[in-house]
């Protein structure tokens, strides 16, 4: 394994607040390894600034190893930074060469709004699973869990559409910033499964009209959302929410 | 202090059935007139919130996430167990039972073992209906694997993402409640101080996380739900965020701290690769199953590649130490074995701190005998993650290894009800120190924490609700609340305005990390503990000196929320080596050098067969140790062996 050093010039997104003015400032990265994790080289950073008197960079983060989907922020452009299919957290600084300069921003949505630096609100998403992003099922009346068989293929889709770890990236790389992705991953799930059917039509009708009161725009299939989403969640479980919504407003 | 169990006598597998016959209920029309605080939004929590607000509490409930899916329950891999039986291979609740007590090296208690053993059942059947897309067969039923090295096939899996599908199940419950208004969430909030009212819990103070305001929440009683305490050791498997702050908090109020020794390792984690490190990343342990441990033979060849080095250099340890169990030995026996070697100048990989600490992982033999193909079948996802994190192909070359702290078996200490000594204080999850004894079964906190937060606190929390039947109204005015809010400011400010500040938190942190990791770690000696308990109360002394905390505590300020975390790992560290060093025998996670026989753990019944519930003296040095006797009628305590 190499062990290169890098530097680097960092161009980072700074708000003290919500209804603040914010802008770029610019930090040097030096003596960063190529085996040091994207947030690791910002905790560097980070601890430099505090030594100085000055205050750090906010940012997201929890479990570091993508999955919780605390962590996320714009690098040079692209939600959860170059690498396909990873977190930020993930990102690796190999990823990097020396003397890179690199553009740090938060996810920029009218849904999200700004708390500090590049840490965001992502609120709007809770209340969009409240709307209807569940089962009705009460702790203690579920039947036998084996009583009612699901084809290995359904439980699969199933899975793949619930792989979705409520980062927003999708939203951060839609040009309208449309939540559909999210949404349309937690409807798909349940759609799926007989678990889900009794208040199917209901759930997405909710859903959705949660998705749009939040003020997250339309879809209009630019796929942007799937390029970023660093669980593969695809964009056919989009169109599968349109055509739930469809079933639902023909059903009533 | 009295430690009184609770536990129902008679049958072991009637105890739960005739406790819950005994217990006091609370009316469906009147449960809307109690207020509830659960602390916590994982399993166990997101659970028990979920599950009072829909028998019709009032629940408030708090997280220091974003969102309450954040929870690091979200992280577990592996699976969940369930005494099912659906593979007929000889599964019961009984045999779960026995496994359970017997992996916990006989230091658990075994009605609340057999309870747990029971409730598995349920929680499948919970899951399942919530939605949680686990695993199947081509016939559609649920699939099972066998995992930890049991003898049954009883572990239930959503891919590698079982914790992720269970708690976004218990977040989906809790979020239902969230719209019927029966729970009402705080997230970003972190509870700062446990307010006790006449001898009963009675609320809590919190920091919200985006304004810095700190305000108080009465409530009828308070549940904690707030997860182990692995981040002592600074480098773990836990998310960032986790801390002992709640149950530290609650521990100064006089709740009792249990077996804060007893912490778990697990053996195959990306080793550490630099001083700079914020992290461990685990690996799922299946991979021992094809993977064959190695570290050179001879100390000069630690710097050469692994292919370079010839087969007859190279030492299998685990194969040659435990000819019967090879490199599928259990998880403490496997990590302590990778200390020793790395101890002999044996690890491989780069030098952190003057230090190589990785053992090789191989997979070659296995791709010689079944080919890549089928290999990539089985650990795809896992060689993905690894060469993403340290770019090396394990197909090309062998992974590196290390053990991490992982789990914490210890907590507070919670009678039958999961109270904890301080009445109206209930733990659940990882925050307590109920079910595991001195070792947890891989699948299992899945498991306990779910069992605690959808089928015991619901209950529990009645029946305490039904005794107490009206609680005095408590204003915020009142001194007991007062004096809680005071402490925390003038804790903060304290942090703010150290008297000669020059370093982040992170600084502190990792150094006691380090003091835990090689004193309170994997290997334990009487010496090296009380070395330990010198140089702890000096850093933290010095943290409190010279911590450097900017910006301000009025405003979202991440630096602020981290230097009160470390303040609290510094007295439950403390408590830890006080407890390693009392505790005269090896059992479980807790190793004492001076204690085994022909390299195994060698239990003392006749002294040691007792929880150590510690008490809060007002001094972190000399806490005061109450003894819970543990009784097996069931399970005869035996010797653990894998030679």
């Amino acid at each position: 394994m190499t062990d290169e050093l890098l530097n680097l010039t960092l161009h980072v997104w700074r708000q003290p607040g919500p209804n603040r003015p914010g802008g770029f400032q610019t930090y040097p990265a030096r003596g960063i390894t190529t085996h040091m994790s994207f947030l690791e080289m910002l905790d560097v950073v980070n601890e430099e600034l505090i030594e100085k008197g000055e205050e750090p960079i906010a940012f997201d983060y929890d479990c570091r190893e993508g999955i919780c989907g605390t962590c996320g922020m714009v690098v040079n452009g692209v939600a959860h930074g170059p690498q396909r299919l990873t977190t930020v957290c993930q990102l690796h600084m190999r990823q990097f060469k020396d003397g890179e300069e690199i553009w740090l921003e938060p996810w920029r949505a009218h849904g999200f709004p700004v708390v500090k630096d590049l840490v965001v609100d992502r609120s709007a998403f809770d209340r969009i699973i409240q709307a209807g992003g569940y089962v009705s099922i009460r702790t203690g009346s579920a039947s036998e869990a084996n009583e009612i068989p699901i084809p290995k293929k359904i439980a699969e889709q199933a899975m793949d559409a619930a792989e979705c770890i409520g980062c927003g990236a999708c939203v951060a790389a839609c040009p309208n910033a449309s939540a559909s992705l999210f949404t349309a991953a937690k409807i798909s799930h349940l759609s799926l499964l007989p678990q889900g059917q009794a208040e199917r039509d209901d759930r997405a009708t909710k859903m959705v009209a949660q998705m749009d009161e939040e003020g997250f725009g339309a879809c209009t299939n630019h796929g942007e959302c799937e390029a970023v989403c660093p669980k593969g969640v695809s964009i056919q479980w989009i169109a599968r929410m349109n055509r739930e919504l469809v079933r639902s407003i023909i059903k009533s | 202090m009295e430690l009184r169990s609770h536990e129902p006598t008679g049958p072991i597998e009637e105890r739960w059935e005739k406790h819950k016959e005994a217990s006091k209920l609370v009316a469906p029309a009147n449960r809307r007139r109690y207020n509830i605080i659960v602390v916590g939004s994982g399993l166990a929590g997101g659970a028990a919130a979920a599950s009072l607000g829909e028998m019709g509490y009032n629940v408030q409930c708090f997280c220091y996430q974003d969102s309450p899916r954040r929870a690091h329950s979200i992280a577990a891999q592996g699976g969940i167990n369930a005494a099912k039986n659906y593979q007929n291979d000889g599964d019961s609740v009984y045999r779960l039972f026995y496994d359970t007590v017997k992996g916990g090296d006989f230091r658990s208690r075994e009605s609340n073992v057999y309870r747990l053993s029971e409730l598995s059942l349920h929680i499948i059947d919970q899951a399942v209906a919530q939605g949680v897309p686990f695993a199947r067969e081509y016939g559609g039923l649920l699939a099972n694997r066998s995992f930890g090295g049991a003898q049954v096939s009883r572990t239930f899996y959503a891919r590698g993402q079982t914790g992720q599908q269970l708690l976004l199940g218990a977040y989906q419950a809790l979020s239902r409640q969230i719209e019927a208004g029966t729970v009402q969430m705080h997230s970003r909030h972190e509870m700062l101080e446990l307010i006790v009212h006449d001898g009963r819990a009675r609320g809590i103070v919190t920091r919200c996380l985006k304004t810095g305001e700190i305000k108080p929440h009465i409530a009828d009683m308070v549940v904690l739900c707030s997860g182990g305490y692995g981040n002592v050791f600074y480098l773990s498997t836990n998310a960032k965020g986790c801390n002992v702050t709640a149950t530290w908090r609650a521990h100064r109020h006089g709740a009792a701290f249990a077996n804060p020794c007893y912490t778990q390792i697990h053996p195959t984690c990306i080793p550490q690769a630099g001083s700079y490190q914020s992290k461990l990343t685990l690996m799922s342990e299946s991979l021992r199953n094809d993977g064959r441990v190695w570290v050179p033979r001879n100390k000069e060849d630690v710097t050469k590649r692994p292919e370079d080095i010839p087969e007859s250099d190279r030492c299998y340890y685990l194969e040659e130490r435990y000819p019967a169990f090879g490199n599928l030995v259990p998880r403490d026996v496997a990590s302590r074995n990778a200390l020793y070697v790395t101890n002999d100048g044996l690890g491989v990989g780069p030098e952190v701190d003057g230090e190589r600490r990785g053992v090789y992982l191989d997979f070659s033999d296995a791709i010689g005998r079944l080919g890549e193909q089928t290999i990539r079948e089985r650990y795809g996802n896992l060689f993905e993650m690894y060469e993403r994190i340290t770019g090396d192909s394990p197909y090309k070359t062998p992974m590196r290894i290390y053990p991490a702290t992982h789990y914490t078996m210890g907590g507070l200490w919670v009678d039958y009800n999961l109270e904890t000594t301080i009445p109206g204080l209930f733990a659940g999850g990882e925050a307590n120190f109920s079910d595991h004894g001195a070792n947890r079964l891989g699948a299992s906190a899945l498991m306990q924490g779910l069992a605690d937060g959808y089928f015991v606190l619901p209950f529990t929390v009645g029946n305490y609700l039904g005794q107490v039947r009206t609680l005095p109204p408590l204003a915020e005015d009142h001194p007991d609340v007062q004096s809680a809010i005071t402490s925390v400011n003038e804790r903060i400010t304290k942090l703010m305005n150290a008297p000669d500040p020059k370093h982040a938190p992170e600084h502190f942190h990792r150094e006691l990390g380090k003091i835990i990791w090689h004193k309170c770690g994997m290997s334990r000696t009487a010496e090296g503990l009380k070395e330990a308990l010198e140089q702890i109360p000096k850093l933290r002394e010095q943290f409190w000196r010279e911590v450097k905390i900017t910006g301000n505590g009025e405003d979202f300020n991440q630096t602020l929320e981290r230097a009160g975390r470390v303040a609290d790992f510094f007295e439950l560290g403390e408590l830890m080596c006080i407890d390693a060093l009392e505790r005269n025998e090896s059992c479980g996670g807790h190793f004492r050098e001076e204690y085994q026989e022909n390299g195994e753990a060698l239990r003392d019944d006749a002294e040691f067969s007792y929880v150590s519930a510690w008490e809060w003296s007002g001094n972190p040095a000399e806490p005061r140790l109450h003894k819970e006797p543990l009784t097996f009628e069931y399970v005869k305590p035996t010797k653990r062996s894998y030679k």
